[in-house]
């Protein structure tokens, strides 16, 4: 994979908006987002209650996912274009969910929906109406989705990538700084792991910096590109956008997300924590 | 618990003896700015989260203590980035003119 096949610029989302093979899905933390205002012709997807299983923590299943498909129009053969708030964090997080799935066309708004916002693009509250469509997914592709024990044998053996803020990795703070900071689990980070923050990731404008510029800041944060690599964040949906850097932009084999993450990892009887700035040992 | 800071956003729901809320508003020629991003960073200039504000230019941010940075966006303006300090049991109210 490549940034060529995987992420679209605005201006191309622009240009397609009355291309009927594309449908553009909004995805947002804030799951009002899409209704005060969204793209022409996009559909939303809840990522509470569309993506997440209401009862047990995991995903929607390969039948839920195909009838939540179908109702929202989404056909196997079409180009789904994501985007969403918080510089992608949801759509990419939609991103993966869709590859999981096994959906063959996908790709990212490069900037997401505040990109589009600052070049002051046109949103519109019009309700959108799509066809039904018959969806067949595949069953989940687990070598893109890590569960705990591979996370615990990964500590000194994979690259794992925490890619959370610098305080929560250190144990600072216990969750992204624009939520509540009581929280259940311990703080702190999986021993050994790297921090690098997804927002370096990111401009400023929420579009991906070049592959060379990417490249470089794993480098230098110790990720060893001869390894497979683990992502996780709090919840998994910021390691989502980390998991595409690697995976899907600079093309490394065998990154999986860990969409357990820290309310899993912190709150297991057990295992080890690392508290500061340093990885810790194995 | 208290009200809201005059003009400032309401702190109803907020644990404020627990948190360290950093919180204000985003206007231009006076006026609420309701498509700016605000975004939080630590005192080494690390993004730590970003806001989009709210119909009236609000944003929040639950911070540790200590001094951040917030950096706000909006279309047609530079970026403006102011300091704060932000205390447990405390509400840092800032207003930002682009």
């Amino acid at each position: 994979m490549s940034r060529e096949n995987t992420l679209v610029t605005a201006q191309w989302v622009e240009d397609n908006l009355d291309n009927d093979q594309i449908v553009l899905v909004e995805v947002d933390e804030d799951t009002t987002s899409y209704d005060k205002g969204h793209i022409r012709g996009a559909i939303k997807l809840d990522w509470t209650t569309d993506l997440q299983d209401q009862v047990r923590r995991d995903f929607v299943n390969k039948q839920q996912f195909e009838a939540l498909l179908s109702e929202r129009g989404v056909g196997n053969d079409h180009t789904v274009v994501l985007y969403g708030g918080n510089n992608n964090w949801f759509a990419a997080y939609a991103y993966w969910y869709f590859k999981l799935y096994g959906h063959q066309d996908v790709k990212l708004l490069d900037g997401g929906r505040k990109k589009w916002e600052l070049d002051s693009r046109e949103l519109t509250d019009a309700p959108t109406e799509r066809e039904q469509t018959s969806y067949t997914a595949q069953e989940q592709d687990h070598t893109i989705r890590a569960f705990r024990d591979e996370v615990v044998a990964a500590i000194g053996t994979q690259n794992l990538v925490d890619v959370r803020s610098p305080d929560e990795y250190a144990g600072r703070l216990l969750a992204p700084a624009h939520l509540p900071q009581e929280q259940a689990q311990r703080a702190g980070h999986i021993p050994t792991a790297a921090s690098v923050p997804w927002s370096k990731a990111a401009n400023d404008d929420g579009t991906f910096r070049s592959d060379d510029e990417l490249r470089k800041i794993y480098t230098e944060a110790g990720v060893d590109w001869d390894k497979d690599t683990i992502a996780y964040c709090r919840i998994g949906e910021r390691s989502s956008h980390t998991w595409f850097v690697l995976k899907e932009i600079l093309g490394q084999d065998n990154v999986k997300n860990y969409d357990g993450s820290w309310t899993e990892y912190g709150s297991l009887v057990g295992v080890p924590v690392a508290l500061g700035d340093e990885r810790g040992e194995a | 618990m208290c009200g809201a800071v005059e003009g400032g956003l309401s702190l109803e729901g907020v644990n404020v003896a627990k948190e360290a809320v950093v919180q204000g508003q985003v206007t231009r020629g006076g006026e609420p700015v309701p498509n700016a991003y605000v975004r939080l960073l630590d005192r080494t200039g690390e993004f730590t989260a970003e806001v989009p504000t709210s119909p009236e230019g609000h944003f929040r941010f639950f911070a540790g203590e200590g001094e951040w940075t917030l950096r706000t966006l909006a279309p047609k303006a530079d970026p403006v980035d102011r300091s704060v300090v932000a205390t447990v049991g405390s509400v840092a109210e800032v207003t930002i003119s682009l």
